[in-house]
């Protein structure tokens, strides 16, 4: 599914150095669980994101591992530490390879 | 039909043991918890679960797990098909050892968070969500 994949990500544009955050991140996707069928009674295989990530200045703030058992177009939410001015990277990972990324910077304000 | 006495209670007996079955945690819910903590003991306290305790649509229900202090968190939705929901693993960045997502559910069922925490110990916590419409297809 390389279709009509966007993420969005919610990020702050100025924070106080130190700070805590609270970051969403939403990215279209129908994350077909496996578990349906079709009209004919096929199973639909299952093609989901299967690992999200966020880095801030190449250092790891959260690494999560998806199931089926994640809603369609996945959202999180989460808490990030900005210790200087920088650039987050997320990274979504499909189950067909493809891999989808945003970078959104912050300044120490 | 004629019921003896035999028969009535063997009926009987068959018909608790159906309802008691539901309540146990799946066979394969456990073993996701085993490979998480590798049969360790969990804690009770150190852990949040926040889920509704109605969930209308069971494609989206609202979740949140907090352990302060964890390393990793995994969910478990024990009445699935595939009971692993997701794992958070955190960075040195994290602000917080905290989430929240949005997971399906397919019925009725318990939820499971469990941390592990930077001592290498585990806490669990776990929810019971009502779940009206089912959300894994069919």
């Amino acid at each position: 599914m390389a279709s009509g994949v966007k993420p969005r990500v919610k990020v702050p544009k100025t924070a106080a150095a130190g700070d805590a955050i609270t970051i969403k991140s939403l990215i279209s996707h129908k994350m077909e669980s496996g578990q349906r069928k079709d009209k004919e009674g096929n199973l639909i295989p299952r093609s989901i994101i299967n690992r999200f990530t966020v880095e801030f200045n190449g250092q790891s703030v959260l690494d999560m591992a998806m199931e089926p058992a994640i809603s369609t177009n996945p959202y999180v939410q989460f808490e990030a530490l900005v210790p200087e001015a920088g650039d987050f990277v997320f990274t979504w990972y499909d189950d067909d390879g493809s891999v989808y990324d945003t970078t959104k910077s912050i300044a120490i304000g | 039909m004629e019921f003896s006495r035999r028969e009535t209670l063997a009926l009987g007996l068959g018909a608790a043991v159906v309802t008691v079955m539901p309540f146990s945690v799946n066979a394969a819910a456990d073993d996701v918890i085993a490979t998480f903590t590798g049969g360790a003991d969990m804690a009770d306290t150190g852990i949040e679960l926040t889920a509704p305790e109605i969930a209308e649509n069971g494609n989206t229900v609202p979740v949140a797990v907090s352990a302060p202090g964890a390393s990793a968190i995994i969910l478990i939705a024990t009445g699935n098909p595939t009971p692993g929901v997701a794992q958070f693993n955190f960075g040195p960045l994290a602000a917080s050892q905290s989430a929240s997502t949005r997971i399906r559910l397919a019925g009725t069922q318990d939820i499971v968070a469990i941390a592990q925490m930077a001592d290498g110990s585990f806490a669990k916590a776990s929810a019971t969500v009502k779940v009206t419409i089912g959300g894994c297809g069919g």
